[in-house]
């Protein structure tokens, strides 16, 4: 069976992937190909790796409050590229406030502090498009 | 399947990736496509990289790419890391060394993991490597996983290997041992401003020097992957053992025995599915094995039942 592929990204100038990586092994242990591309990456570098890799999924973890801008632009991006079947979620430290707008921009899930990687692994695996 | 074959010939990146993902998965579709794809394939110029974790592969991959461009070509990478054995699950992490090249019109990077394949490449690579040659790119890198000792499948798959070493892992003996250190074209010394780069290079030019049936003397080149010294040097050796592969025939030798071997192995895994459900109704291999280990049968009396059971129905 063709493993679910998981582009982990760090989009932005945000220098703290301590979380990016836990999620990183939480994935590769749930039996994920998991492709990390280290830190501040531009929309352009994530949507360009998540369409060369042929991801299912991109997460994107931010802790410098540029989420809304830079999440709602890789959506952009990968529509341009016809390569809106992939699906996104976020972590970090996201406001409540902004998760809403995050949602309608086309973020499946925003996933907050206090979530387990059980939970981000659950969602994953009912929400990829195949 | 026939549309994203036409836009990945065109070079659409998108088509491509989803080729490869179809020939890495799924056999049945990969037949299909490695059939569609054979007259595009054997232009591209396949260089394997490969060393122990940690010496730089990836950061060379990288260098060497950039340079490749700058003098025109299309380059493709196929990078691969290891495959969990327990969960198999994978961090494909070569990327991370690669960043300026994501948004490179003239370069596809793909990461795969070993999936359970043992000799530094993954089962498919193969396939992946196929799909990038017909897409028209003119080098295709694959990077090994970190090897030991003994992981030299890359000699059954790429026309230059380079093989990278950096001090301080161990001394002369090491290059004189059988495996990994036989296989490469161009021996590439990174970190080479480390103490005992010097020392590494005379050990490994020592070892090259005992090695008398050879009509190509590896050349051992000191490069500094991370701040791009030497880079032009290696390339300039890589496109000497081209012409050294094109000019002695070896290149065409070269590839009709992995050819071969690729065949051969291909029957080898179809003869293996036809012995398995022709003869292994109602789980017949496993009462097999019990026998064998009750010493009721021995294992080349088993083996003798199985193939004559596909006789059999032959008959």
């Amino acid at each position: 069976m063709k493993p679910i592929r998981v582009l982990i990204a760090k989009p932005g100038l945000d220098g703290h992937d301590r979380g990016a990586k836990l999620i990183a092994r939480a994935l590769r242990d749930a039996g994920m190909e998991v492709i990390y591309t280290g830190l501040r990456q531009t929309p352009e570098q994530i949507v360009a790796a998540a369409v060369q890799e042929d991801v299912d999924v991109i997460g994107m973890s931010l802790l410098s409050g540029a989420h809304n801008y830079l999440f709602p632009r890789v959506v952009e991006l990968l529509k341009e590229q016809d390569a809106d079947d992939i699906l996104i979620v976020g972590g970090g430290v996201i406001p409540d406030d902004d998760i809403p707008a995050l949602k309608e921009a086309g973020i499946a899930e925003i996933f907050t502090p206090g979530t387990t990687t059980t939970q981000m692994i659950e969602f994953i695996k009912t929400n990829i498009k195949r | 399947m026939e549309n994203l074959i036409q836009l990945s010939l065109k070079g659409n990146k998108r088509a491509c990736a989803k080729l490869i993902t179809l020939v890495e998965n799924y056999p049945e579709e990969a037949e299909k496509v490695l059939k569609e794809i054979h007259q595009y394939t054997g232009k591209a110029h396949i260089i394997g990289i490969t060393g122990p974790p940690g010496a730089g592969k990836s950061t060379l991959t990288d260098k060497l790419t950039k340079g490749l461009v700058d003098q025109g070509y299309k380059v493709g990478i196929i990078a691969i890391d290891p495959t969990s054995p327990y969960s198999g699950g994978s961090i494909l992490g070569d990327r991370i060394r690669m960043q300026d090249l994501a948004l490179n019109t003239n370069v596809f990077i793909r990461s795969m993991g070993t999936r359970g394949y043992l000799g530094g490449l993954s089962k498919y690579t193969k396939n992946a490597l196929k799909v990038l040659d017909a897409a028209g790119y003119d080098y295709i890198i694959i990077e090994t996983v970190g090897v030991g000792q003994s992981e030299v499948d890359i000699v059954k798959t790429a026309d230059t290997i380079l093989m990278i070493m950096v001090p301080g892992l161990g001394d002369d003996i090491q290059s004189i041992k059988a495996g990994i250190m036989e296989i490469g074209d161009i021996f590439v010394i990174n970190k080479s401003d480390l103490f005992g780069a010097d020392r590494t290079a005379t050990e490994v030019n020592m070892m090259l020097d005992l090695s008398m049936n050879m009509d190509r003397r590896p050349p051992v080149i000191k490069v500094i992957a991370s701040k791009n010294e030497g880079i032009d040097d290696l390339i300039a050796e890589i496109k000497s053992h081209i012409d050294y592969l094109k000019e002695s025939g070896r290149l065409i030798e070269r590839r009709t025995k992995n050819l071969k071997l690729e065949v051969v192995e291909l029957i080898e895994s179809e003869l293996r599915k036809i012995v398995i459900t022709h003869t292994d109704s109602e789980n017949r291999l496993d009462k097999e094995v019990i026998n064998i280990l009750n010493k009721e049968k021995n294992m080349y009396e088993v083996r003798d039942e199985f193939l004559g059971g596909i006789n059999g129905k032959k008959d």
